[in-house]
Parts: structure tokens; C-alpha cells; sequence
């Protein structure tokens, strides 16, 4: 009999075809993704090259997405993504979307169905985490792993030590994932996990949504986690139900499995929250922030780009307007979320708020472009980090929160609730479509 | 590899925002990385950062996101070696893939003040504070981290074990 195992464990010695791994452990494993977005890719396929390697290990299993700077933001941009384009078509990789197509990486690999339970995912990018939500080993490697990978299809791994977050109790009205995991981060900080595996287990998973999910796995590496993996159950069932590419392999974590940690969470006490500059870990209640002014609200990213978040926007944003004086970008993160908001009315909804719509980018996530902060200037984002420049000038200020917070600050002009707001005006066009969204 | 330089001292959480801003990430040239390492922390330390010298810090260096173009920026602005209480761990880990000499020794750090003529011999983990004459030891690299090393960094020991699987 193998040990007892956490999920971690068990995707890792499957991989590294193994009865059995441990905390510690140094191991070679077979992957069954590699991903790279335009800034890390270049780098990636240089390594490809100076390795001497005829192509990639698996045109099926080598996944390339422009999404940070594209579309280009300016010529280096356009060097970068054609290098990967150029690359993806030489190689034949078939997990490669054109702009307009595409999306933000981590939005778009779970919606099209790339990524399977089981699976053990790679990638140069650090929130490759998101898809521990779907029951995967995922984590965030350099462009040289990721390079290396590419060519030989394998990495080497220290299995990491799990700490368990029982989640038990229901959302209150108003509370999300992004605010769940804002308060684990605040909790435990933002080394809290440090090289650990988060398994998110408890009575309470059932009631998450899978875009409740991917947020909260998408911001271990926040807490400085390798994986942020949850337990395969039927919701995760039904989101793959016409959507996955692969059959796949469900890894549930045995009952004596040993913890480094186990915290008990209910997530019924959990307020809106937002994180203050400059740390994801840096939380209050948005209730105790409404006096901090703010020139810009970003709706989007990796972490909050989805269609619950566009749907928890544009419900708060109907009928209202954005504060003068006030910049609030909307962000659908990927061509499918996009198209579903014109399908669904939202497009409407938030043109009419005074809302600027981007297509798919990671843009001002990471400060590249489309909504750079000026010096002194403070934004509300439903991105993932708020270290110091991360959306342009040093002396810039970012608060981190859900979309319905970034969506109600973009009306109140400050940090603010949904129900702060004074009820929207009756809808001009379409009635059925408000009743529909309220 | 015996490293020697002077000290630049920083807190924790250091991250890879502060040491290569994102706005520079449209190139992967190591010169043009270098010339902005560390801007949104440390605006003067590119202008005073000399060969050899040590970066000095508390917990959590480099958290944050994957971008190799972090360690490439240090190492290429001429910093010799990290010292610090303990690290992200994706930075970690392209440090090593990148042959940045990347060492975990907190009382090193306790004890290193900014400014300090620094001595580390990476072989025995070895670090002397010249100034102080104080001397510390960080752990050993074990012997698959040395490979890596010795090699000059993954690519290298990859693109040997490739040639030596085709001679197979």
C-alpha cells in the first residue's frame, strides 16, 4: 500500500510514474502542458533552439497564447509575438489562437477545455495556478523550464508540503471568490504558503462555482503557493461536460493524508474585501475603505475576467453611471466571454455606464498598457497584485477587489459597496433584459 | 565561484515587479533589462551597482510573477550573488536556471549591513562580511543543483543529456 497521499502527492507520482511521493521529494516527471504566453515564449523557443531540439516534444501538448501585450502595444511587442507565432506555425502546434480569437492564457485554456483533471501543467507565467481549480497540478515555472519542457515533454519537481483550507458555511449576498481568497491571503500572507500545495476541500466547495474556483486558484501564488488545487466533484463535471478535449483522472486526497497545516474557514463570516497597496496581503473590509478616492476601475484580468464577473459587473453598472471624473476599463478576458457579453446585452449596459471595453488583453494588469496610472493616481482592479508600479507609475496606488466592488467604485467615485449606491435609473430600452440581469 | 562586492540592503517581500518592471518586458535583451533592474525599489541602484556586488534582503525575494527577465536583470546589471532569509520560490528556481548564485542564510542577513564588503564562496556556502569580519554559512546546494551549476545552467546540462541520449 502507497502512503497516504494529498492531491499534490498522487498527480506528481502519477507523473513521475511512482507508487508513491513525499514531501521533499526531487522528482522527473512527464508533463501534459506547457504553456507560455508572448513575453516568456521568446526566451522559451530560444532555449528550444540552443538545445538543438527538432520541434517540440508534442504538437498537442505545447501551448502558446498572445495575450499580454497583444494585440502589440508597440514594435518590440510585435517582435515578440511574431517569434511566437512564427514558432507556433513552424512547429505545428495546435494550441495556438490568433488575436481575436484568443485571450487572457488562464481564462481561455479552462474554457476551451485544455486542461483536464489529473493533468500536471507547467507554465511561464505564475498564475498557471488557476487551473488547480479543475483538479490539476498546475504551477508557474521560468521560460527555461518551460523551454526545456517544450523540447523533452518532461520537468523536475520538489514535491511540495499541503496545507489544507476546510471551507465550510455559504457565501453571504455580495461575496465572492475573489473575497475568500483576499482574506485567505490577508490570513496567512502573502508567504503563507510558501513552496506549499493549497488544497481547498470542505462542505463549502460545493456551493463555489467554478469561476469561483479558478479565481481562488488562480491567487495561490499570491500567497506564495506552488498549486491552489481543489477536489473534482460535479461541478466540475458538468463545466467539462462538452468541453474537454481528453478523458481524465480524478486524484482525491486519502483521509489520513498528512498536512503541514489544515485551517478551518467559514466562509460565511467573510466580508467584501479589498487589499490595500502594496500587497495582496495588505486586506481590510471594503466597508471600512469607502473614504479612498479613485481615478480608474479596472474590470478584467486572469483572475476576474470571466462571465460571472462581467454578469456581478454589469448588474451593479445598470442603470448607472460612472463617476465623473473616473476611468473604468471593462476587460472581458477572452473572445468567447466577449462575444457572450453582446449576446447577453451586457456590451450595452456598460457603453452606456461610460465604460471603456477592451478586447482580451492582460494589458493594465501588469502596467503594458490600455490604462496606465499616472503618478498619484489610485485604481480599484479585480486583478491579482498590487506591488508597488504594477500599473505604471511607482507612485501609483492599486486596490485590489471583486467586480462588483470595482464596478460599484467606478459609479461612487471611492471604494464602495453595491448596496452604497442609490437605486439605478429604470432601464430606457429593454426592460427584460434588466429583470434578467437583476 | 568566489564572488566579492559590496552590499545593497532591502526588506522582505521583494518582488519581481520592483526588480524588472513589466513596462520593460517588451525585450528579452539582458543589456536592456539591466539597465532597469531594481528602478521601482531602488531608482540609484543601477547607477551604483558595480561587478561582484551582493544583494542583501529579507523574506520572500522574488515573489510574485514568473519572469525570468528578474534574475536575468540582476545578474546581468553585474550582481554577483542574493543573499536572503528565503525566497519565492518560481524566482528561486530560474536563479539557479540562469547560473545567478542565489543563497538561503538569514543570519547572513541579520548581520550584513548596506555598504559591507561581502565575500561568498559558493562551494562551501561560505560568506564573510569584510567589514565586520564577521563570517556565515548558508546551506550547500545538494549534488543535482551543483550539476545544474557546473553546467552553466539547465540549458547546458539538458543539451548534454540530449547529445549523450542520441550517441545512446
Amino acid at each position: 500500500m502507497p502512503r497516504p497521499m494529498t492531491m499534490a502527492e498522487k498527480i506528481l507520482a502519477a507523473h513521475a510514474d511512482l507508487a508513491e511521493t513525499h514531501p521533499g521529494q526531487l522528482v522527473e516527471c512527464d508533463v501534459d502542458i506547457v504553456l507560455a504566453n508572448d513575453i516568456t515564449a521568446p526566451i522559451a523557443i530560444q532555449v528550444v533552439e540552443d538545445l538543438g531540439a527538432e520541434g517540440v516534444f508534442d504538437e498537442g501538448k505545447v501551448v502558446l497564447v498572445p495575450d499580454h501585450y497583444a494585440p502589440n502595444k508597440d514594435i518590440k511587442s510585435a517582435e515578440q509575438t511574431k517569434r511566437m507565432r512564427d514558432f507556433a506555425h513552424a512547429c505545428h502546434v495546435a494550441h495556438y489562437w490568433e488575436q481575436g480569437r484568443a485571450g487572457i492564457e488562464h481564462a481561455l485554456l479552462p474554457e476551451q477545455g485544455v486542461v483536464v483533471p489529473g493533468d500536471l501543467v507547467i507554465g511561464a507565467d505564475s498564475h498557471t495556478c488557476t487551473y488547480g481549480a479543475l483538479g490539476a497540478f498546475s504551477t508557474g515555472v521560468g521560460s527555461t523550464d518551460a523551454g526545456v519542457a517544450m523540447a523533452t515533454g518532461r520537468a523536475w519537481f520538489r514535491v511540495p508540503e499541503t496545507s489544507r483550507f476546510h471551507l465550510t458555511g455559504s457565501l453571504p449576498e455580495g461575496v465572492s471568490g475573489k473575497d475568500v481568497i483576499l482574506s485567505i491571503i490577508g490570513t496567512i500572507g502573502v508567504d503563507g504558503a510558501l513552496y506549499q500545495s493549497m488544497e481547498f476541500s470542505g462542505p463549502a466547495v460545493a456551493e463555489l462555482s467554478m469561476d469561483d474556483r479558478l479565481t481562488i486558484s488562480n491567487m495561490a501564488i499570491e500567497a506564495g503557493a506552488k498549486a491552489g488545487i481543489f477536489e473534482v466533484d460535479d461541478v466540475t463535471r458538468a463545466y467539462l461536460e462538452g468541453r474537454a478535449e481528453r478523458p481524465w483522472t480524478e486524484f482525491h486526497p486519502d483521509r489520513d493524508a498528512v498536512y503541514a497545516a489544515t485551517y478551518e474557514i467559514d466562509i460565511s463570516k467573510i466580508e467584501p474585501t479589498v487589499a490595500w497597496p502594496h500587497l495582496p496581503s495588505n486586506t481590510k473590509p471594503v466597508a471600512e475603505s469607502r473614504e479612498v478616492a479613485i481615478d480608474q476601475a479596472v474590470i478584467g484580468s486572469c483572475t476576474n475576467g470571466r462571465m460571472s464577473d462581467m454578469r456581478a459587473a454589469a448588474e451593479v453598472l445598470k442603470g448607472r453611471q460612472v463617476a465623473p471624473g473616473v476611468r473604468c476599463i471593462v476587460i472581458p478576458a477572452t473572445q468567447a466571454v466577449w462575444r457572450q457579453c453582446v449576446d447577453e446585452g451586457l456590451m450595452d449596459v456598460f457603453v452606456e455606464a461610460g465604460c471603456a471595453v477592451s478586447t482580451p488583453t492582460c494589458g493594465p494588469c501588469l502596467g503594458g498598457y490600455m490604462g496606465i496610472l499616472a503618478e498619484g493616481e489610485r485604481a480599484v482592479s479585480s486583478t491579482n497584485r498590487n506591488f508597488v508600479g504594477r500599473m505604471g507609475s511607482p507612485a501609483s496606488e492599486v486596490y485590489l477587489a471583486s467586480p462588483a466592488v470595482c464596478a460599484a467604485s467606478a459609479v461612487a467615485g471611492h471604494l464602495a459597496l453595491p448596496k452604497d449606491l442609490a437605486p439605478a435609473a429604470s432601464p430606457k430600452t429593454d426592460p427584460a433584459t434588466a429583470k434578467e440581469l437583476a | 565561484m568566489n564572488i566579492h562586492g559590496k552590499a545593497f540592503r532591502y526588506g522582505r517581500d521583494v518582488n519581481t515587479d520592483v526588480i524588472i518592471p513589466a513596462r520593460y518586458l517588451n525585450t528579452s535583451d539582458a543589456k536592456e533589462l539591466a539597465a532597469h533592474a531594481m528602478e521601482d525599489l531602488d531608482p540609484g541602484f543601477v547607477a551604483a551597482v558595480e561587478p561582484g556586488d551582493v544583494v542583501v534582503a529579507e523574506e520572500n525575494f522574488g515573489c510574485g510573477s514568473s519572469r525570468e527577465h528578474a534574475p536575468v536583470a540582476l545578474k546581468a546589471a553585474g550582481v554577483g550573488a542574493v543573499i536572503a532569509k528565503s525566497y519565492a520560490r518560481i524566482f528561486y528556481r530560474n536563479a539557479i536556471d540562469m547560473g545567478l548564485a542565489i543563497l538561503e542564510a538569514p543570519e547572513a542577513v541579520d548581520g550584513i549591513r548596506a555598504g559591507d564588503i561581502v565575500s561568498v564562496d559558493t562551494s562551501t556556502g561560505e560568506i564573510v562580511d569584510e567589514t565586520t569580519g564577521e563570517t556565515f554559512h548558508a546551506e550547500p546546494f545538494p549534488p543535482f543543483i551543483t550539476e545544474i551549476i557546473e553546467a552553466g545552467g539547465l540549458v547546458e546540462r539538458t543539451r548534454r543529456q540530449l547529445a549523450a541520449q542520441r550517441e545512446a
